[in-house]
């Protein structure tokens, strides 16, 4: 039989989930047992090759990339987890949403402390993604069957999940791994 | 400047510079200077000994208070859902045209400002308007036209009464002088019929005060503003609870949309209100008692200040009342400003403390710990009125009244699509089919009963009766006919309660929000079958994780017109096909960054 494939996106993250899947550590051997790895920056993947049984998301959607990706995995994907905090509340970029968006390149690019950039200019090329009016979290995109929360979920909180969805059995987390208090 | 530390002074000084009065400072600055600003934050919190923070965080929390000055005539329009039902969509454009100014707005020369309110407690004689103190009720587009030409040559709303007729009783009294009706349409033996003076009150002074309790505990009276805890036990624990000072509190700040009932008792039994909280006062051993007064009914306060002082002179408060020694009481007024959360026990505290209308933690109960810490029984105005009877009556003659455990009447402020609104008197008990018929109500859909934080019944419960133990309901019941959307309607009440939650609990502050998005969703025809089941799980989290009355409530809109009015949502839920949220508008998304770029977005 073939094996379920699973694959992997960042969007408006910081890679930190992407981070604690490697920290899996040597059940990495084991997770590449069980599943292949298709569009991923894991195996470095730009497009889907075949039908993916789970999709892990990390980040919102801050341009008009995130959404165009995060569309793609749903329509290839069976299941879509939002992974970490960006992807299920919007995280740290969102925290830009209370400015207009005109404000936030000005500051980041004309009139914040520290900015060197002697032309005063916004950098505007067609191969930068628009920014959306502010940072979405995924669900609110598309439809996200599963959330792992956590800044990032850790390790065991993904592979545990992962196996769980991969072998069709009920998913126990121990407390200690889904509380952030 | 001089002018305003002056004035701020001095009012701090009329109120013994006592920052547990900061309503009262606050309110009268406001009225004196039209908002108060930064600089009159920090002198009355320099004339009070307080934070500035303390004194800011009154200021923005009610909806009356502002520290951006606001016109000299504050005109707030009702947009409670009868007022829609009403047509107050075409007075509102026309007060906003006549005007020149939007809702939120203030004329530039700083006269008029134009504001949506939360239901004014005016439902049966809707569209209604709160101008300044003035109310204007049952307006139409050319009404309101005349409001405002009027105001234009006289931009004193006081001035105006004589203008809309007065109404019925003691709406034309010299101190209220309001074109307000009564509509008082059944009238029973308890409240509403005739009413012997004080004979109550003489009656309860010749009994010791446990007796006073023994005999409203077996009238087994409930309290009348919703949560229906028995009155007898509450003064009970009242009095049995330790500490010196005692008070007795009485919540007038009926602010449940579609409820207007203890605005007809405040105006039509002012005494026997006030002789049941002496009674009060004498069973549990409190020496003051507080009205907590809605803003929205300040047009009262005059008349209710006179039936205090008159009381006063007739030794019925006072000192050694009726020549009782020993038995010391009086009553203050403290005005609300304009926030429904204060309907809510612990908030009222809070407000009568000078502070934020917060709630507060439970335990301890305010019969333990209440105002100022002390001792402190709350109860509707409604409650006090029956107590004045009780006494003078007996207990058995009430509970003879009325059905089972829920004794005596209920007053019922009844609205929306029925011919005849206004306030009845039913004793407990009374049909649900037998009320539509008294009050001329046809094609009909639905009840909203104890208003929108009560529940929603469909024609398959109209043979159940107004009672606690069936339909339990604070007095709000509006009827809409087979013409209305109710998910429209649900939709309208839970912005409503986004409106008013203090923003404390998370799950009430956020959860409302998503609630009434959801509602929105659907209403653009956007709504999926799986969105019934989030709000449900959605609702119940908000009913679990608010801590007072306002979140355990909130979700019911949704709640109940998803369970009473199921086939109405599913006649709009379509499954979506491809996995997206429909919800989503690229589009609208970029467009922000496509006016900047000054390009388009290659992706729709």
């Amino acid at each position: 039989m073939e094996k379920p494939r699973i694959a992997t996106a960042s969007l408006a993250g910081c890679f930190g989930c992407h981070m604690s899947l490697l920290d899996i550590d040597d059940r990495i051997l084991k997770l590449i047992e069980l599943v292949e790895f298709d569009k991923s920056p894991v195996d470095d993947i730009k497009n889907f090759t075949g039908r993916c049984a789970i999709g892990l998301i990390e980040g919102g959607c801050c341009n008009e990339e995130n959404v165009h990706v995060l569309k793609d995995f749903r329509k290839n994907c069976d299941i879509l987890v939002s992974v970490g905090e960006c992807a299920i509340m919007g995280g740290l970029p969102a925290l830009r949403n209370g400015i207009p968006l005109k404000e936030c390149l000005e500051t980041a690019y004309i009139n914040g402390t520290g900015v060197y950039n002697p032309s005063g200019r916004i950098p505007n090329s067609e191969d930068i993604p628009l920014l959306l009016n502010k940072v979405y979290p995924c669900h609110e995109i598309v439809k996200v069957d599963y959330f792992l929360p956590g800044c990032p979920p850790p390790a065991d909180t993904i592979w545990e999940a992962c196996v769980a969805l991969l072998t069709n059995k009920p998913l126990d987390l121990p407390y200690e791994l889904i509380k952030y208090d | 400047m001089k002018n305003l530390e002056k004035a701020v002074a001095k009012i701090c000084a009329e109120y013994g510079n006592d920052r547990t009065r900061m309503m009262d400072i606050v309110r009268a600055v406001q009225v004196k200077f039209g908002g108060v600003d930064n600089e009159a934050i920090d002198l009355i919190a320099a004339r009070t000994g307080t934070h500035r923070v303390e004194v800011e965080s009154v200021v923005s929390f009610y909806a009356f208070l502002s520290q951006k000055p606001k016109g000299h005539v504050v005109i707030r329009l009702c947009n409670d859902v009868v007022d829609q039902m009403k047509g107050v969509q075409d007075v509102a454009k026309t007060l906003s045209t006549k005007l020149g100014i939007g809702f939120g707005e203030t004329s530039s020369d700083g006269w008029f400002s134009l504001e949506w309110a939360p239901c004014i407690g005016m439902c049966d004689q809707a569209p209604a308007a709160l101008v300044n103190d003035l109310m204007v009720t049952n307006l139409t587009t050319e009404k309101a036209a005349e409001l405002i030409r009027a105001l234009k040559a006289n931009p004193n709303p006081g001035q105006l009464t004589a203008k809309f007729g007065l109404g019925e009783g003691n709406n034309a009294h010299e101190l209220v002088q309001s074109s307000v009706q009564n509509n008082i349409k059944k009238t029973g033996e308890v409240l509403l019929g005739d009413v012997p003076a004080e004979a109550g009150l003489k009656k309860a002074l010749q009994k010791s005060p446990e007796e006073v309790i023994a005999e409203v505990e077996a009238s087994k009276l409930r309290g009348r503003g919703g949560a229906g805890f028995s009155t007898g036990l509450k003064w009970k624990f009242t009095r049995g609870a330790q500490g010196q000072d005692k008070y007795v509190l009485c919540n007038a700040d009926e602010g449940e949309p579609g409820t207007f009932k203890d605005r007809v008792l405040l105006t039509e039994r002012a005494d026997l209100l006030f002789e049941g909280m002496t009674i009060g006062g004498y069973a549990i051993g409190a020496a003051t008692g507080i009205l907590y007064l809605r803003g929205e009914y300040n047009y009262l306060r005059p008349f209710l200040e006179d039936v205090l002082q008159k009381r006063r002179d007739a030794r019925l408060l006072g000192a050694d009342i009726l020549g009782k020694a020993g038995f010391n009481f009086d009553i203050r007024i403290q005005m609300g400003a304009g926030a429904y959360i204060c309907g809510e026990e612990t908030s009222l505290i809070s407000s009568c403390e000078g502070l934020r209308g917060d709630p507060k933690n439970r335990p301890p109960f305010p019969p333990q710990q209440g105002y100022l810490r002390k001792p402190t029984s709350v109860n509707n105005v409604e409650t006090f009125c029956c107590v004045s009877r009780i006494l003078d009556k007996g207990a058995a003659w009430f509970a003879a009244i009325g059905s089972g455990k829920s004794t005596g009447t209920k007053l019922l402020s009844i609205s929306g699509d029925c011919k005849v609104p206004g306030v009845y008197e039913y004793p407990f008990g009374v049909k649900i089919r037998d009320l539509l018929q008294d009050v001329g109500a046809e094609n009909t859909q639905a009840l909203l009963i104890g208003g929108p934080s009560g529940q929603f019944i469909g024609a398959e419960s109209f043979d159940k009766t107004i009672c606690y133990d069936d339909l339990a309901t604070g007095g709000a019941v509006v009827i809409f006919n087979k013409d209305r959307d109710m998910i429209h309607i649900a939709h309208q009440y839970m912005e409503f309660f986004v409106e008013e939650s203090c923003g404390y609990c998370t799950p009430c502050r956020t959860g409302n929000v998503l609630i009434e998005k959801c509602l929105r969703k659907i209403l653009d025809g956007q709504g999926e079958p799986e969105d019934i089941a989030y709000l449900q799980q959605l609702g119940n989290t908000v009913k679990k994780g608010s801590r007072c009355g306002l979140g355990q409530t909130s979700p019911n809109p949704a709640l109940t017109t998803i369970k009473n009015f199921r086939a109405a949502y599913e006649a709009v839920l379509k499954p979506a096909r491809d996995g997206m949220q429909p919800t989503f508008d690229l589009k609208a998304a970029v467009s922000d960054a496509e006016e900047l770029a000054g390009r388009q977005s290659v992706s729709h």
